[in-house]
C-alpha cells in the first residue's frame, strides 16, 4: 500500500487581485518505505505540497484546494481539522532547512522533545520522556545525550541540532517523514554526515520519505525515485538512476546541466524559462505519474 | 559567583554610577532655577538679615563644588537636609509620601502586565479576526490619550455618573489604620482588618487603572507585534507541523521568545509611571510623592527637590535592574553568556 498518494492536486491562493494558481495538478505517490525526492527550483511548489500533506494550508481561508491527497489510505480532505491535526507529529513529521532556527531558542531540547513525545502519548511523564529522548539521541550518534537534552539550541552546533531534529522527527515512529531541504543551512560535510544518519534511521524504521530538495547531488544519493517539479507541474518522474542517466524532459536536462561541476567547467548558462519547459507531461508518454498506480 | 549574582552586581554597580551622575545634575539644575530659595521660604516680609542667615545656613553662598561636597557628606549619613516647605527632614517627608505613590504605581504595573500581556497574546493568536481588531482599537485609544485625561474620564464615568468607585483618597476616613509599611493594602492586612483592605483596594482601582492604561495598551501592542513576528519563525512552523496544541504554541512557544524584546519597554513604562503619577494623584487627591515633588519645585525647596528626584531615580534604576534580571531569567542566551564573560 502507498503511504502517500496525490492525484491531480491543485492549489490556488485568493488574494486582492483575484486567485492565483500555484499547483496545476500534481500527481505523485510514495510506496511504504520508499524514499521519494521532489526536485525543483525555488517557487516551483515543493514546499507548499509538503504543507498540504501536513494539513497546514487547509485551514487558511485564502487557499483553494482540489484533488486527492491520500495518506495511509485515508483521504485527507474527508478528515476533520481535528483528525488531520491528530496525524501531525505522530503519523507524519517534518525536518526543516535550518535545524538551529527550527528549534525554539528559549526552551531546552528536553522540553521540546517532551512536547513531541506528548503528541503520541499525552500522559507521558518527564522521566519517561527523558529516557526515550536519550535513547533516540544516542541512536543518531550524539555522544552525551543527557547533556544535549539540558542544552539550548544555541549551545549546540548546527550538525548536533540537525541530529536532534532527525531524532525528534522519528521519535513517534511516523509512517511518513517530510524533509524540506534538510540541512541546506549546514556546511557540506556536516550535511553529508547528517544525511547518511537520516538514511540509516529511516531504513531502520521503515519510514517513507518525501525528500524536498534542489540539490541534485544529494537527491541522487538519497532517493529511490525522483519527481521533477517545475512551476507547479510535474515535469518528469522516474527511478533515480534512470532519471539521472537519461533525462528526457527539457527542464530536467536543464536542471542537471545547472549543477556546477567540480572539474571547473564554469558556471553553466541556463535560460530563465524555455517554452519547452512547459511542454505538458501527457504528451511525453511515460514521463509523468503512471496511470492506475495502486 | 553564580552568573545571576554576577549580573546583579554589575547592574547595581552601574546603577550607583548613574545615581551619582543624576544627583550632580539635579543638584546643579535646582540651583540654576531662578529665584532665591531663602527669600521664597521666608516670605515677602523677611528682613535682609534673616535671609542672609538662612542663606548662610543652607551654604548657598559657598562655591558650587563645596555645596555639593556638603551634600554628599550629608547623603552618606542618610541626611537629605530639612525641607523649607514642610520644615521637616526631607527623608521624613519622603518616607511619608513615597509608599502611597509606590503602592499606586505597583498596582498599576501589575495591571499593565496582567492585562496588557494577555491582550497582546490574544490579539496575535487571533490576528486578523474581530478579537484582534477590537483589542487594537481599544489599545489605540489607550495610547493616544495621556493618563490624566483617562483619570478625569474614568472618574466622571465610574465615580460620578455611575458611582461604582470612590471619587478620591486612599481609604475612607472611618478606618484608622496605624502605618507600618505605609502601603495601605499591606497595613490593613497586618491590622487584620479585611473590610479596610477591601476599602483601600476599592479606592486604588480607578487611579491605578488610569495610570496603567497607556502602559497596558503599550504592552499589548508591543506583545502583539513581537508575537506576530515570532509566528513567522521556523520554530513556530516546526511546532505547528508537529501538531503542538495551538494554545500551547501561543502561550508558551511563541509568547516566551516574544516577551524578551517587550520586557525592556514594559520596564521603562513601569518606571515612567513614577513620574506620570503626579497628575493622576492630583485628580484623585492621592497623597503621594509626586504631588509633594511638584509642590517643592514650585517653592524652590532645594533639599526636597534633590531628595525627591534622587529617590525617584533610584526607584527607576531599581526597576531597571529587576527588569534586567527578569530578562536574563527568560532569555537563556543572556543567562549563559554571563558565565562566559
Amino acid at each position: 500500500m502507498n503511504t502517500l498518494r496525490i492525484r491531480d492536486l491543485r492549489l490556488g491562493f485568493k488574494g486582492w487581485s483575484g486567485a492565483v494558481e500555484v499547483l496545476h495538478g500534481i500527481s505523485l505517490h510514495i510506496a511504504k518505505g520508499e524514499r521519494v525526492a521532489l526536485v525543483g527550483e525555488s517557487g516551483s511548489g515543493k514546499s507548499v505540497t509538503a504543507r498540504i500533506v501536513l494539513g497546514l494550508l487547509q485551514s487558511l481561508r485564502s487557499t483553494r484546494l482540489s484533488g486527492l491527497v491520500e495518506f495511509d489510505g485515508r483521504d485527507l480532505s474527508k478528515l476533520s481539522e481535528r483528525e488531520r491535526h491528530a496525524l501531525r507529529g505522530t503519523k507524519m513529521s517534518m525536518i526543516f532547512q535550518d535545524p538551529t532556527s527550527s528549534l525554539n531558542p528559549v526552551y531546552p531540547i528536553l522540553t521540546q522533545f517532551h512536547e513531541v513525545l506528548r503528541r503520541a502519548n499525552p500522559a507521558i511523564a518527564v522521566a519517561e520522556a527523558r529516557a526515550r529522548a536519550e535513547k533516540a539521541l544516542a541512536d543518531v550518534s550524539i555522544t552525551d545525550p543527557a547533556r544535549a537534552l539540558e542544552s539550548y539550541p544555541f549551545q549546540l552546533s548546527g550538525g548536533m541540532n540537525q541530529r536532534v531534529m532527525i531524532a525528534m522527527a522519528l521519535a513517534n515512529e511516523p509512517s511518513l517523514l517530510i524533509a524540506d531541504e534538510p540541512g541546506t543551512a549546514l556546511d557540506v560535510t556536516v550535511q553529508a554526515q547528517t544525511l547518511r544518519l537520516m538514511r540509516e534511521q529511516v531504513e531502520r524504521h521503515g519510514t517513507s520519505v518525501l525528500f524536498i530538495s534542489h540539490n541534485l547531488g544529494v537527491v541522487r544519493e538519497f532517493a529511490d525515485r525522483v519527481y521533477v517539479i517545475y512551476k507547479g507541474r510535474i515535469a518528469e518522474q522516474g527511478p533515480t538512476a534512470a532519471l539521472f542517466g537519461n533525462p528526457r524532459h527539457p527542464y530536467t536536462r536543464a536542471l542537471l546541466d545547472a549543477v556546477p561541476r567540480i572539474t571547473g567547467e564554469g558556471i553553466p548558462e541556463i535560460e530563465d524559462a524555455s517554452e519547452a519547459y512547459f511542454a505538458p507531461t501527457v504528451v511525453h508518454e511515460g514521463y509523468g505519474e503512471p496511470e492506475g498506480v495502486a | 559567583m553564580p552568573p545571576v549574582l554576577r549580573l546583579l552586581a554589575k547592574r547595581l554597580g552601574t546603577s550607583l554610577i548613574v545615581l551619582i551622575g543624576v544627583s550632580l545634575l539635579i543638584f546643579a539644575i535646582a540651583r540654576v532655577i531662578p529665584g532665591d530659595p531663602a527669600r521664597i521660604a521666608l516670605g515677602p516680609n523677611a528682613t535682609a538679615e534673616a535671609i542672609a542667615a538662612l542663606r548662610e545656613r543652607l551654604h548657598l553662598d559657598d562655591p558650587f563644588v563645596l555645596q555639593y561636597g556638603y551634600f554628599l557628606a550629608d547623603l552618606a549619613r542618610g541626611d537629605l537636609g530639612i525641607s523649607l516647605y514642610t520644615n521637616r527632614p526631607v527623608t521624613q517627608d519622603i518616607a511619608d509620601y513615597l509608599p502611597a505613590t509606590l503602592e499606586l504605581v505597583l498596582v498599576a504595573g501589575l495591571m499593565m502586565v496582567a492585562l496588557g500581556l494577555p491582550l497582546g497574546v490574544l490579539s496575535a493568536r487571533y490576528r486578523g479576526s474581530w478579537i484582534d481588531h477590537s483589542v487594537r482599537m481599544v489599545m489605540l485609544l489607550g495610547v493616544s490619550a495621556p493618563s490624566f485625561v483617562w483619570a478625569v474620564i474614568l472618574m466622571l464615568l465610574f465615580a460620578f455618573y455611575l458611582p461604582l468607585f470612590p471619587i478620591a483618597g486612599r481609604i475612607s476616613d472611618s478606618y484608622a489604620i496605624s502605618p507600618v509599611t505605609g502601603f495601605l493594602l499591606v497595613d490593613t492586612l497586618i491590622a487584620g482588618n479585611v473590610r479596610a483592605f477591601g476599602n483601600a483596594a476599592w479606592h486604588i482601582v480607578l487611579p491605578a487603572f488610569a495610570l496603567a492604561l497607556s502602559g497596558i495598551a503599550q504592552a499589548a501592542r508591543l506583545t502583539r507585534s513581537n508575537m506576530v513576528e515570532t509566528y513567522e519563525r521556523p520554530y513556530i512552523e516546526m511546532a505547528k507541523s508537529y501538531g503542538f496544541p495551538e494554545k500551547r504554541i501561543a502561550w508558551r512557544y511563541a509568547f516566551k521568545p516574544s516577551l524578551i524584546p517587550s520586557m525592556t519597554i514594559i520596564g521603562l513604562d513601569f518606571a515612567a509611571m513614577l513620574g506620570n503619577a503626579f497628575l493622576v494623584e492630583a485628580v484623585f487627591a492621592w497623597p503621594g510623592l509626586s504631588r509633594y515633588g511638584v509642590a517643592v519645585i514650585l517653592r524652590k525647596d532645594l533639599n526636597a527637590i534633590v531628595g525627591t528626584v534622587l529617590i525617584i531615580s533610584a526607584m527607576f534604576l531599581i526597576v531597571n535592574v529587576i527588569v534586567d534580571l527578569l530578562i536574563a531569567f527568560i532569555n537563556p542566551r543572556i543567562r549563559h553568556s554571563q558565565r562566559a564573560s
